[in-house]
């Protein structure tokens, strides 16, 4: 059984009648068979409509899918002999972000994302992929690592975005974002950013300062979830906000991997299977590691000083402004 | 991330308190007579609440008076969103610019303190919450830089909400483009002070604010990563006393020192010789 979203309702029924004729007919009833035939292309064309007309808004909940492929599921479709790594050395272990160095291809590599967890156990273990500051120590110690051992980055982008909570106030949340943003910048091996799912803000952002920035097609990366841009911004009068709000606030946000390729910020678009990647991650998977074999090998020859200095200038380019008269 | 107090209804009456004549303190919520207040550079006589200045009245406090030279003064942003909820990004910048005067959050250039040359960018919190978007993490940048090439030491003053949403994804990516031009200062051998005034969150906060190498605060002034509504509602516990203030975070070793209002040039000015002028330095080379 697939977990359907809202929009997604109308194949939710037609894929449905189709199990249950499948169920009839067996394989034998040669007139159930062609009506099935003629029903799963029905459902496809309809998907596909649905798909080509699809909203920020509901990108924002194909990204956020419960079946969607996390971290440690494309780390297992993409990679070999992966070994975790655990603990910031400081404080704790923190579940919300894995660690660890696995093998792509040939090359060994460090890789490193926001998990978010499964089941209910899990998602509370993991802390709905929400990191706590050791998450983020963790992340710099692996990648200062990688830099020392010489092995490329790769990271993983998939959270709602750094926790708030007093914890995570008192050891220092916005320094541990902030050290990490401002270390990475002095990383002298190749990183290669994915986003996955969610780009949570600063949560986010704090695993992807990098070479390249991808994203997959339903991706999203923004500020300030729809959610809160719409309680802050399309509550004026203390109207409670819904899926109307939602809308405006991720159409205004710009926060789609489409729209992030137009504002220059990011450098390639990963296509996913009808549906989303949940529908098939092998093939996500696979096209995603073309993708990462493709910037690896184009950066994995640059000499040191030339990395930094092209990473320096990605960002340090990234404004819009204008000399007023 | 950005963390705006919501702006009060403009048609919301109110009883008419003479038009500036009192104040009311933040901290402890006794009214105050305004020139008790401004005698004392804004600062409650009752509390010590150091109530949010504007970006020219803390150049005037910090910097030796008429050296300040600002740059970048005319930038603007050209709303790379298209932005627009209840009115335009374009109109929201235009109104703010009427209301503080200022074209943009925040003020930087070049300045001397107790002599000694620095460069200078101060937040201005009356200007959208001080958020950061394209002319803030810029003229930040323009500072860094410049600082760098004329091996002087960096200072910023902040007073923000956070990332400023109304340039979406551009706006978070002032905060990786802020901390690079720190991390490059940094290589250079000179020191970066970060002064934290009420308040500090989000997008400024998680970026430059906090990589001073020397962070100084003004007393009760809050501080923090995600605003105390937002963990209020995640975590549905009431919290702590002093959360997220200056002290709170003294007490947790995330800033160096807190300093009154009025000692705040003077303990700069101490830091500056102390920090300036090492074995780093390019003259120091030549000798
Ligand atoms: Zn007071």
């Amino acid at each position: 059984m697939h977990y359907y979203l809202d929009f997604e309702r109308p194949v939710a029924e037609l894929e449905d009648k189709i199990e249950e004729l499948r169920r009839l007919a067996d394989g034998r009833d040669m007139n159930i068979t062609t009506e099935i035939k003629k029903l799963e292309k029905k459902a496809r064309d309809l998907r596909a409509d649905i798909f080509s007309k699809i909203t920020p808004w509901q990108r924002t909940l194909i990204a956020r899918h419960p079946e969607r492929p996390y971290t440690l599921d494309y780390i297992d479709l993409l990679m070999q002999d992966f070994v975790e790594l655990h603990g910031d050395r400081r404080f704790s272990d923190d579940p919300a972000i894995v660690a660890g160095f696995a093998r792509l291809g040939d090359m060994p590599v460090a890789v490193i994302g926001h998990q978010k967890g499964r089941s209910t156990k899990e998602r509370i273990e993991r802390n709905f992929g929400q990191p706590h500051p050791e998450g983020y120590r963790k992340a710099l110690r692996i990648m200062k690592l990688a830099e020392r051992l010489g092995k490329p980055i790769i990271t993983l982008i998939d959270t709602p975005g750094a926790y708030p909570g007093i914890g995570a106030e008192e050891r220092g949340q916005a320094e541990a974002i902030a050290t990490n943003l401002q270390d990475m910048f002095t990383l002298k091996t190749p990183i290669i950013s994915v986003v996955i799912g969610e780009g949570g803000s600063g949560g986010a952002l704090a695993l992807s300062v990098a070479d390249r920035i991808i994203m997959l097609e339903h991706a999203v990366y923004s500020v300030i979830s729809p959610e809160g841009c719409a309680a802050i911004l399309w509550n004026k009068n203390g109207s409670t906000v819904g899926r109307k709000e939602y809308e405006n606030a991720s159409d205004a946000l710009k926060i789609t991997a489409q729209d992030l390729y137009g504002l220059g910020i990011i450098d390639e678009i990963i296509p996913e299977p009808l549906g989303g990647a949940h529908r098939n991650q092998k093939e996500t998977a696979a096209s995603l590691a073309e993708a990462l074999k493709r910037h690896l090998a184009d950066l994995i020859d640059k000499p040191d000083d030339i990395l930094l200095e092209e990473r320096y200038i990605k960002f340090r380019l990234i404004g819009e402004l204008e000399e007023a008269p | 991330m950005a963390w705006f107090k919501k702006e009060k209804s403009k048609i919301t009456k109110k009883v008419k308190v003479p038009e500036g004549l009192w104040v009311k303190c933040n901290s402890c919520k006794e009214i105050i007579y305004r020139k008790e207040v401004d005698k004392n550079l804004k600062v409650c006589p009752k509390c010590n609440y150091h109530f949010r200045i504007s970006a020219r009245e803390r150049m005037s406090l910090l910097a030796d008076s008429g050296t300040f030279v600002e740059i970048g003064q005319n930038l603007t942003s050209t709303d790379p969103l298209d932005f627009k909820d209840q009115i335009t990004y374009k109109e929201r910048l235009k109104e703010s610019e009427k209301k503080t005067n200022i074209k943009e959050a925040a003020t930087a250039g070049h300045a001397l303190i107790g002599n000694r040359p620095v460069m200078l960018i101060v937040l201005d919190f009356s200007f959208m919450g001080g958020s950061m978007g394209s002319v803030v993490g810029e003229k930040f940048v323009m500072a860094a830089e410049k600082a760098a090439e004329d091996f002087i030491p960096l200072i910023s003053v902040t007073s923000s909400g956070g990332a400023r949403m109304h340039e979406g994804i551009v706006s978070l990516m002032q905060m990786a483009k802020t901390s690079a031009s720190v991390s490059r200062l940094k290589e250079t051998g000179l020191p970066y002070i970060s002064i934290l005034t009420d308040p500090t969150f989000g997008g400024v906060s998680a970026s430059f604010a906090m990589l001073g190498d020397i962070i100084i605060a003004e007393p009760k002034s809050l501080i923090g990563f995600a605003g105390p509504r937002v963990i209020e509602q995640t975590i549905k516990q009431q919290l702590p006393e002093n959360f997220q203030t200056a002290e709170f975070l003294l007490q947790h070793g995330m800033i160096d020192m807190i300093v009154n209002r009025k000692d705040l040039k003077d303990t700069v000015i101490k830091l500056l010789s102390l920090t300036t002028g090492g074995n780093k330095s390019p003259q120091s080379e030549h000798e």
